[in-house]
């Protein structure tokens, strides 16, 4: 059967139903460029999508060497065929009239063009300098998480072991940092226990701060399809906003921001009350139980109500279907993760699942998600606070390892501390102690916290900035050199989703201009620099992705993420396979943990934990009279207050977040004509009984103020919870005049305009969720309606006069329910 | 006096001291943005730990709650602070002070430490099981603190020592 959607008007497409344990239909959807036919296209050329974590794969169609449109892999596990809003329009962004397509150098206040050799001459000669006069330390990278596998694993090489440098971290701080910690602190290493598949086997999720109808808009649809199915699972949402997922759920929890850890330690303390815990598991995995019986004892569900403002009873029956689960999967995002207690909040999530037991089972694990595409391989190569293939900067022996894949000294790998983190790298450029900072992929001027202290970080004389990307960005524009990057469809590569599913991008078209691969970019930088071996030979031997690839297979060898079994011929035609993938797993894994806890050993574990609080690192020793044989860690956390509380000149909190049509900082998304049309520009989300008090109504415009700023938008009056303000945080300055910035003193248009710096201690991952902030009326909207979208958790408490979003004919895509013939079959028997 | 009452006394100032020096360093460390949060986080526990020293010292009739500190929260004195961390934000030298700052929290909070121990042990041997329950309370924050200290100068140091 086929269908023709508007996608933008329903973004998750017709259902599929499926009973609980049966395999998730396909469905194949498919957009062409208007007036395009699928007997028009040349070429399928295969992919995944970049536009957010789930990792959906597809094939993109080429036609006279440009791209015509995209269609979903039907023999994917991921999605089988689906694609979400962004998948379906997101690739016109490649072909925008204003790519860069030429290096650009500083000249005075402008930016000119110039070639290559100029731009890398310029940038070579600059670290040269800053390596003989201030040392390694002087020299920072700031990276992404939307480049490739091999990309961060080449930038990992000759970051750390070429220029010596602790400073490199990817914006994977303030998407990921928290998932990856947790799962460091309860199981010793990072690595995902679950798999998208436990949605098929599921009687129970439980989604924790996570927005997954607009985040993972295809996960979403298979949930839906359970949903919609025979036996369907119970549904428990926690989160402050309306979302989609929270008007379905059994039992929705929208707790005040901030008060995760009092409303998980209430569940934890109901769950241990009614004696819902699975002794066996615990005595055969885990250590730390008593401690957190103790710490949970008095945390009632009216304790936590009254400081999270939920009902004691909706705490109980959430506890209940918690309780009561036999197959509980459960997912954790950014409600969780941009909060202050981040990883004692994520941890309680994983202390639920080892106390029921609930790991390793079909249908039974923990999804700590990630915020972009490939966050995940910025984990594993090393490209972010920790050592490639999820060693242990703490452990000499790992050290030692790295440095005979890498032929160095283990002295030329900085491991004196842990890996410098983003907010960090910005606080020493700050204070004048780094020089040179180069970024790729990425949009600091519109993403962190406080951006009238990072617009000023960022123009400083004495930094050296190098930005690498496809656009102008607001970032680009205050660089000394900006080099003009290939994207998506431009380049080969691989990267890794959420739930460790590997997938192979094939180059389908030519970049614009003089555009680069970014790996081709860090190859040249690395030869112009000379970095070698301790043998004398050049430190990194390979010339392209897939030799990249198979170097970063020596350095997986072993490891946790091991990716032996892989190879880009493997990838081709099938399904994305799950690490770790080896000789004796050639398939690939489902599951992690299935046989109890396999990398938490004093001896393997990438991390000792840190203090939850203060951030302190655990010692060795310490570690090992914890945990000495390699168990979970059940590590209890106490609920602290936030730092920023409401008072009287700032009565409201705030919270900023995404929308389901747009991507990081709009920089692909908003020169997408279907999705920038569904959200063209910011908007402030308000209760009705907020709005009544203050005499406020739809479509005012409202200032919203911080210590830190003020940003301006147009009012929506939502279903959110009272006291609560909510602001997207796509919406920079490339499509305004300024450019780059607010005008002159006046209010912005980012969201984080008015954040705050300030972050968890033991994830580093800043809060975006909690803020003091005050609103005032700017002018009357006379009843137009807020630019928000109707169909997400931005609807309108009242609908009445207010257009729904609509994408209109060329939004149009279809979508088949046929099983398609040849080599895109689902491959039942291989792939469970 | 006896030793018991003796130990209570140091220990009151001890965590009343930390709690102040606590503040004044996130104070003077405005800029440090990961240091000023956890150092305010760290200075309300220095300030239960005093409010339970002084509970207890009732039982041994002695006043511990003297009069208030020298702290001015939102007072003239923080709001000068801060501002001269944040017209000497942009240079490397407050570095230097950090250090020596985090350095002396270190051995304050040593030194409390030592005086839970002594209190600890002298609680076990009189059997004085009230004192022994509040230091098993209180000593494990007080060793997170030292650890704080610890790791933020093993994590900090580097740049700032390398960069002068």
């Amino acid at each position: 059967m086929e269908a023709s959607v508007d996608r933008i008007a329903d973004p998750w497409g017709g259902r599929t139903p499926y009973a609980r344990g049966a395999a998730w239909p396909v469905r194949t959807d498919t957009h062409l460029a208007p007036g395009t036919t699928t007997d028009e296209v040349d070429r399928w050329v295969q992919t995944a999508s970049l536009l957010h974590s789930n990792g959906d794969a597809m094939d993109i169609a080429v036609r006279d060497g440009r791209i015509v449109g995209v269609r979903g892999r039907a023999a994917d596990r991921v999605n089988r065929g689906r694609l979400g809003p962004k998948d379906l329009f997101g690739w016109q962004a490649n072909a925008s009239p204003d790519r860069l397509t030429s290096p650009l150098l500083r000249d005075g206040r402008r930016l000119v063009p110039c070639d290559w050799d100029t731009a890398m001459g310029r940038i070579a000669a600059r670290s040269k300098e800053l390596l003989d006069k201030r040392g390694p330390g002087s020299i920072g990278f700031y990276t992404s998480g939307q480049l490739f596998l091999e990309e961060y694993y080449t930038l990992a090489v000759l970051a750390r072991a070429g220029i010596g440098t602790n400073h490199l971290d990817g914006n994977t701080r303030l998407c990921t940092a928290t998932a990856g910690e947790a799962l460091k602190e309860s199981f010793g290493c990072d690595g995902q226990p679950g798999s998208f598949t436990d949605v098929d086997h599921a009687d129970t999720l439980a989604l924790f701060g996570h927005n997954m109808a607009e985040t993972q808009p295809v996960l979403w649809m298979r949930v839906l399809d359970r949903l919609d199915g025979a036996d369907p699972p119970r549904l428990i949402c926690v989160d402050p906003r309306p979302t989609r997922v929270a008007r379905r759920a059994d039992v929705h929890l929208a707790p005040r921001p901030g008060t995760n850890v009092a409303l998980l330690n209430a569940l934890l303390h109901e769950i241990i009350r009614t004696d819902r815990v699975d002794g066996e598991f615990i005595g055969a995995h885990t250590v730390g139980f008593e401690e957190l019986r103790r710490r949970v004892a008095s945390c009632t569900p009216e304790w936590a109500s009254a400081i999270c403002d939920v009902p004691a009873a909706a705490i109980s029956e959430a506890a209940g279907l918690l309780g009561s689960a036999e197959r509980l999967l459960s997912t954790v995002l950014q409600g969780v993760y941009q909060s202050h207690q981040a990883t004692a909040a994520a941890v309680q999530v994983n202390n639920l699942h080892l106390i029921r037991g609930m790991l390793g089972r079909p249908g039974a694990g923990v999804l700590q998600m990630n915020g972009q595409p490939t966050a995940q391989n910025t984990r594993e190569c090393g490209a972010d606070g920790d050592l490639p293939g999820f060693r242990n900067w703490q452990n000499d022996r790992h050290v030692a390892d790295l440095a005979r894949v890498w032929n160095v000294e283990p002295s030329a790998i900085p491991h004196y501390a842990p890996p410098t983190h983003a907010m960090q790298i910005f606080r020493y450029a700050e204070q004048g102690s780094l020089r040179m900072l180069w970024i790729s992929g990425t949009n600091p001027a519109v993403s962190l916290p406080e951006l009238g202290r990072i617009r000023s970080v960022l123009a400083q004389d004495r930094l050296f900035t190098v930005v690498q990307d496809l656009f102008l960005t607001e970032t680009a524009q205050l660089a000394d050199v900006v080099l003009p990057a290939a994207t998506w469809g431009e380049k080969t590569g691989t990267f890794t989703n959420a739930d460790r599913t590997v997938h192979l991008s094939e180059k389908a078209v030519d970049p614009p201009g003089d555009a680069r691969p970014d790996l081709a970019i860090f190859l040249d930088y690395a030869r112009r620099m000379d970095f070698r071996d301790k043998d004398g030979g050049p430190l990194i031997t390979w010339d392209g992705p897939q030799e990249a690839f198979e170097a970063w297979k020596r350095c997986s060898a072993g490891r946790p993420c091991d990716y032996t079994g892989i190879t880009y011929d493997k990838l081709r035609g099938g399904s994305g396979i799950q690490w770790p993938c080896d000789e004796t797993r050639p398939e690939g894994t489902e599951r992690l943990y299935t046989d109890g806890i396999s990398w938490a050993h004093p001896d393997v574990c990438e991390s000792y934990g840190k203090d939850l609080v203060t951030g302190a690192s655990v010692e060795v020793v310490e570690y090992r009279s914890l945990n000495p044989d390699g168990k979970a860690v059940i590590k209890a956390a106490e609920y602290r207050p936030a730092h920023e509380e409401p008072s009287q000149e700032y009565p409201l909190q705030l919270t900023t977040g995404r929308t389901l049509y747009h991507f990081h900082t709009r920089t692909k998304t908003g020169r997408v004509p279907q999705l920038n049309a569904a959200a063209p520009e910011v908007w402030v989300e308000l209760s009705a009984a907020d709005a009544s008090a203050r005499g406020l109504a739809e479509g005012d415009l409202v200032d919203v103020t911080t210590p830190r700023g003020s940003l301006r938008g147009t009012l929506r009056i939502t279903g959110i919870r009272e006291g609560l303000l909510f602001v997207p945080f796509h919406y920079g300055y490339w499509d305004t005049a300024e450019g780059y910035g607010p005008s002159g003193e006046g209010p912005g248009r980012a969201a984080n305009e008015t954040t705050v710096t300030d972050w968890d201690p033991a994830s580093k991952q800043p809060l975006f969720k909690t803020a003091a902030a005050r609103l005032t009326l700017v002018r009357r909207g006379d009843g137009v309606p807020a630019p928000a979208p109707t169909t997400t958790a931005s609807a309108p408490a009242r609908p009445d006069g207010i257009r729904p979003t609509e994408g209109g004919p060329d939004a149009r895509a279809t979508q088949s329910t046929d099983v398609p013939r040849g080599d895109s079959t689902p491959d039942e028997a291989a792939r469970p | 006096m006896n030793g018991i009452t003796l130990t209570l006394r140091a220990l009151h100032h001890g965590e009343r001291h930390l709690e102040d020096e606590l503040r004044a360093a996130a104070e003077r460390h405005r800029t440090e943005h990961e240091v000023h949060h956890v150092a305010l986080d760290l200075a309300g526990w220095s300030h239960e730990h005093a409010a339970r020293l002084a509970e207890a010292g009732r039982h041994y009739a002695l006043d511990l709650d003297g009069p208030p500190g020298h702290r001015d929260p939102g007072g003239a004195l923080t709001a000068l602070r801060e501002k001269a961390s944040q017209a000497l934000g942009r240079r490397p030298e407050p570095g230097l002070l950090l250090l020596h700052d985090l350095k002396d929290l270190y051995l304050a909070a040593a030194e409390n430490s030592l005086h839970w121990e002594m209190l600890a042990q002298t609680a076990q041997a009189t059997r004085e099981p009230r004192l022994l329950e509040l230091a098993s309370s209180c000593h494990p924050r007080t060793l997170r603190q030292v650890r704080w200290a610890n790791t933020t100068i093993k994590n900090l140091s580097p740049q700032i020592l390398g960069a002068l």
